[in-house]
């Protein structure tokens, strides 16, 4: 019965074969021979098609063209045209030719062209020479660098100090020293680009609070706690720096280092303190924020500061513990590869310290001249005074943003040449705006400087107010 | 063991082999004089075969430069010594930890107790255990001019090198070897001196502002006219510091989706301005031409990690002098590199500029090459010049650039007058301005002095690294107990040089080395010299067995490259 089934469908699929029509033939034939192609073919390699021979490699290299090595800078860029100072940058200064009053320098105490600190320098330059051909590991320590230092430490009552050749470096070397990768840094944002490279340098974790804002330095503080303990072994060992400056040279603020030393001891951060501005300006006898504010200076772990400006030298310097400032001596770059500070810029900084130490009264007259011009400038339309009234660089800012940083820049700009065309030299406040972590708004930076007369200030302020008036109504 | 020091028959081979450093078939680069001894020379050296080919090749002159290959006895016995001081160091840790030795490093402040340790305590185990041994070679103070022969001030330790006191006395003239006078303008007299006075009296010593807001001074701009013409540039801009015109310039040039190849021994400065540039930094061997092209090659066809764009641009970061090894950049090799692969080429001259070249133009007149080659011309002030400071050179284009764009320009202090006046009369004086050939013959003064030292050295067995014309001058020390004793002892002898060890240089290749100057006279030298040469005795320092063996037959591994990304 199956068999019969079975021979019945034989029989009908021959028949069918006869019934169909040729073409249908002709086409299975041809899709049966396809398949067996494919089956046969060989099979396909991924591999093969990612090697490049040496032609394509050629080719390759041939075709790349590179970005130009930097960007064509328009004539008129307005960081292009330096002001020309013929001259010495003192007091009077000669800027494009033009006679003014120096408003623009950090000459704080009036100390580079002091004929004291000349002779000094004069002294060394005789014994020494100009350069010292090494850096301090190899012949370069002179003692007039041990002398500089043993007098910084002494005036800044710390046990030890330590100078760099270059006031940027100092800042800059110290802070990667001490924080390594995974330690944490808190650092205010108005911080100065020598702190935000001297970061970058670090590779640590870096958090930034707002400026001045210790609720907000509190917060971070905080939510790091309980980061910590949720993995107490890290903790132990992740290093947490608070970084700030004494008078901020961003915004001419002033730290609020009471609250922070608070924290310090709440949190076990340590305090490492930029003082480029305060140094030498605030405080009784000039020792900076930690003076002016009466606080231990063994609360503060590290403290720096460049003697570029109330010291009117080159170069810069940390103290502190030796215990911290020791270990710059091998692990801070910019003090182990670089060339020492030459001898004759170290006996002016020795020259002006002593100066500082004989007439402390100083810096009461430096205070006194901030707070007249200060006050002074108050009340300027279109303009706002930015800063404390005690802190001898301070920054003018629009009122009101024309929207556009440019236009700020240039009408900012415009008030600066005609001060300047009217004997005050002035500057803007200059900024790499595309580097910068937080670009602070366009500002004319007013220094005040101990040689400044009263009547010379008040000139100043009124031209100020004219000129501003006249540039922007 | 060791060969008679001073032997002809020893001297030959040793420098024809240092021939075949050229003598690589592949690029065709190959020195055209004395092929032929070198030829003999590779024939004898019978392991390594060198093809010479004579066809003009890039080099003008013949570069000689040799690594002797640390014997291997001797390096057995440098990691023993390693090893001992090791063991010794983790014994006293234990003893000062128990109280029993005592401790006379500072301490944490007892408020501050419970903070995080603000070092780690292995970093501190080389400085407490080996550093602190022989700290007493460095940091020797000094109390007069760094020239020729310079005043040391004595000091003593009582808690073994814990802590320094002055004993007020002054080693006086002792011999100086260490400083990079170069050319010998260290000078407290002279015109130098006198016209950085008179800018001294003019001026005063700082500046109080930066180039962009009020501290660019007529001196400045003249200084930059001086020196684009010194280098054979269209224009050129001067800064601060040298160490900083590295780490605060390239930042400036590269940045993200940049690639910098860095040569593996590259100055502290230059590795730091890469790292803060954002740019991914490749590290070639020292002063490798095929491992810089293979990274070349592979940076262009295979584009960046992960994404797979190509580069935007390639840096490559090259030294003229490398001031560890003595070595010179192979700079034709380089500028050909740099031109077939389009890449930009950075050159830091900080130790080659016054001392190479027959004018004292640096590295690019020591070839006889062109200037515009290259990209960047960078160099310092510190050394030749005897000022302080840096500055980069090139097309007003890249100039211009940095006018707007250096980190330097916009926030740090610009240079201080008196130290400008230095480099300007100094520099003048070396281009023949001042009416003299003084500067001519310092350049050759120094040139002779090196290869008279170099020489010598090599003839009386001691191990010496690096370029035949290099002034910088490593002596191969190798045990780490030999740096503090040959440091001490040629100071004995009233010279002074400087020392160096672990981590300046790869852990077994201690070394001495000696800077030459014009300054130093044939007596000097000589009795340098002879010094040098019972110390070597003294302390067993004659290693040489004469096989040098030629800079690119340094082990090479094609697949050992960093890679950083931050």
């Amino acid at each position: 019965m199956a068999t019969a089934a079975e021979q019945w469908v034989l029989v009908e699929m021959v028949q069918a074969l006869y019934e169909a029509p040729a073409y249908h033939l002709i086409l299975e034939g041809i899709l049966i021979l396809w398949i067996i192609r494919l089956l046969f073919s060989k099979t396909y390699k991924l591999q093969e098609r990612s090697d490049l021979t040496i032609k394509e490699k050629e080719e390759l290299i041939e075709e790349w063209q590179p970005e130009p090595l930097v960007s064509p800078v328009s004539k008129d860029h307005p960081a292009l045209n330096y002001n020309i100072v013929s001259g010495p940058p003192s007091h009077n200064i000669v800027v494009n030719g033009k006679e003014c009053v120096n408003f623009a320098s950090f000459n704080f105490l009036g100390l580079l062209d002091n004929p004291r600190v000349k002779a000094a320098a004069l002294a060394s330059l005789k014994k020494y020479g100009v350069g010292t051909c090494g850096p301090r590991g190899f012949y370069g320590t002179f003692d007039v660098h041990l002398d500089l230092e043993e007098r910084l430490a002494k005036f800044m009552k710390t046990e030890e100090a330590i100078i760099y050749s270059y006031g940027f470096s100092t800042i800059a070397s110290a802070i990667p020293a001490y924080s390594k990768r995974g330690d944490i840094v808190f650092v205010d944002r108005a911080a100065c680009f020598a702190i935000q490279k001297g970061l970058q340098a670090s590779r640590s974790d870096i958090k930034l609070f707002k400026h001045n804002d210790v609720a907000d330095l509190e917060r971070l503080l905080k939510e790091q706690e309980i980061e910590d303990q949720k993995n107490p072994r890290k903790a132990r060992v992740t290093r947490r720096f608070i970084v700030v400056e004494g008078l901020y040279m961003n915004t001419g603020t002033i730290c609020p280092l009471p609250e922070l030393v608070k924290l310090k001891y709440k949190y076990k951060a340590r305090i490492f303190l930029e003082e480029s501005l305060s140094f030498g300006v605030l405080g009784e006898h000039g020792r900076g924020v930690t003076e002016h504010y009466g606080i231990s200076i063994d609360d503060i772990d590290l403290i720096s500061a460049n003697m570029e400006n109330a010291l009117a030298s080159i170069g810069g310097f940390c103290c502190g513990r030796s215990f911290v400032i020791d270990h710059q001596r091998l692990s801070g770059q910019g003090y182990c590869f670089s060339a020492s500070l030459p001898p004759l810029l170290a006996a002016a900084a020795i020259e002006a310290l002593n100066i500082m130490e004989e007439n402390p009264g100083i810096f009461a007259v430096l205070k006194k001249k901030c707070q007249q011009i200060h006050r002074a400038l108050q009340g300027i339309s279109g303009l706002k005074v930015v800063g404390e009234s005690f802190s001898p660089a301070f920054h003018l800012q629009l009122e009101e943003s024309t929207g556009s940083r440019e236009k700020d820049v240039k009408l900012l700009q415009e008030i600066v040449n005609q001060c300047m065309s009217r004997s005050i030299a002035l500057t803007q406040a200059r900024y790499l705006e595309k580097e910068e972590k937080c670009l602070p708004p366009p500002s004319i930076r007013v220094v005040v400087t101990v040689e400044q007369t009263e009547e010379e200030l008040e000139r100043a302020a009124s031209t100020i107010k004219e000129v501003a008036q006249a540039v922007l109504l | 063991m060791r060969p008679e020091p001073g032997g002809c028959c020893c001297r030959r081979p040793a420098r024809a082999n240092g021939c075949v450093a050229n003598g690589e078939v592949r690029n065709g680069y190959v020195r055209s004089s004395s092929a032929a001894a070198a030829a003999a020379a590779a024939a004898a050296a019978a392991g390594q075969i060198h093809h010479v080919t004579e066809n003009g090749g890039l080099y003008k002159r013949p570069f000689n430069e040799a690594f002797e290959e640390t014997p291997m006895l001797v390096a057995v016995l440098t990691y023993v010594g390693y090893g001992v001081l090791t063991l010794f160091g983790y014994l006293r840790d234990f003893l000062r930890h128990w109280r029993i030795e005592k401790c006379h490093h500072a301490t944490e402040r007892e408020e501050q107790k419970d903070f995080v340790s603000l070092y780690q305590d292995f970093e501190n185990f080389y400085t407490r255990n080996l550093y602190m041994r022989i700290r007493d070679n460095w940091n020797r103070p000094i109390c007069s001019v760094p020239g020729a022969k310079v005043d040391i001030m004595e000091r003593q330790s009582h808690d073994y090198n814990w802590s320094f006191k002055y004993t007020g006395n002054i080693i006086k003239g002792v011999i100086n070897m260490g400083s990079y006078n170069y050319l010998g303008f260290a000078r407290n007299t002279g015109s130098c001196q006198e016209a950085a006075a008179r800018i001294l009296e003019e001026y005063g010593a700082g500046v109080c502002s930066t180039r962009q807001e009020i501290g660019n001074l007529d001196k400045h701009e003249e200084l930059e006219k001086l020196v684009a013409r010194f280098l054979g540039v269209e224009a050129a801009m001067t800064y601060g510091m040298g160490f900083a015109t590295n780490s605060m310039n390239i930042p400036a040039l590269v940045g993200k989706g940049c690639l910098i190849l860095s040569d593996e021994l590259n100055h502290a400065s230059l590795v730091l301005g890469a790292r803060l540039s954002g740019a991914t930094i490749r590290i070639f061997k020292h002063n490798n031409m095929q491992s810089l092209e293979k990274l070349l090659k592979d940076a262009i066809v295979y584009g960046q990690p992960r994404t797979r764009r190509p580069w935007k641009k390639i840096l490559i970061l090259v030294e003229g002098i490398y001031s560890m090894e003595g070595s010179i950049v192979r700079l034709p090799e380089v500028i050909a590199l740099k031109k077939k692969y389009k890449a930009y080429l950075y050159l830091d001259e900080a130790h080659s500029i016054g001392a190479l070249g027959p004018t004292g133009r640096g590295v690019v007149d020591y070839f006889g090459l062109n200037p515009e080659d290259v990209d960047v011309m960078m160099g310092t002030f510190t050394k030749s010049f005897g000022a302080s400071g840096g500055y980069i050179g090139g097309k007003k284009e890249l100039i211009d650039y940095l006018r707007t764009h250096s980190h330097s320009a916009v926030y740090a202090t610009s240079l201080s007058p008196p130290v400008v006046e230095q480099i300007i009369t100094s520099m003048k004086c070396i281009m023949g301005q001042d009416g003299t050939s003084l500067g001519k013959e310092c350049v050759q003064q120094l040139a002779e002095n090196t290869r008279y030292f170099r020489r010598r050295l090599k003839e009386m067995g001691f191990i010496i690294y690096g370029n035949e014309d290099s002034p910088v001058v490593p002596l191969m020390l190798y045990m780490p107990a030999k740096i503090g004793a040959f440091g001490r002892e040629m100071l004995k002898r009233n010279i002074g040089v400087v020392v160096v060890g672990f981590p300046a240089t790869p852990i077994i290749e201690s070394r001495a080395r000696f800077c030459l100057s014009a300054a130093h006279t044939k007596e000097i030298l000589d009795t340098a010299l002879k010094e040098i040469d019972e110390v070597g005795d003294l302390l067993q320092l004659k290693y040489s067995r004469h096989r040098l063996v030629p800079l690119l037959d340094r082990p090479f591994d094609e697949t050992t490259y960093e890679e950083t990304e931050d």
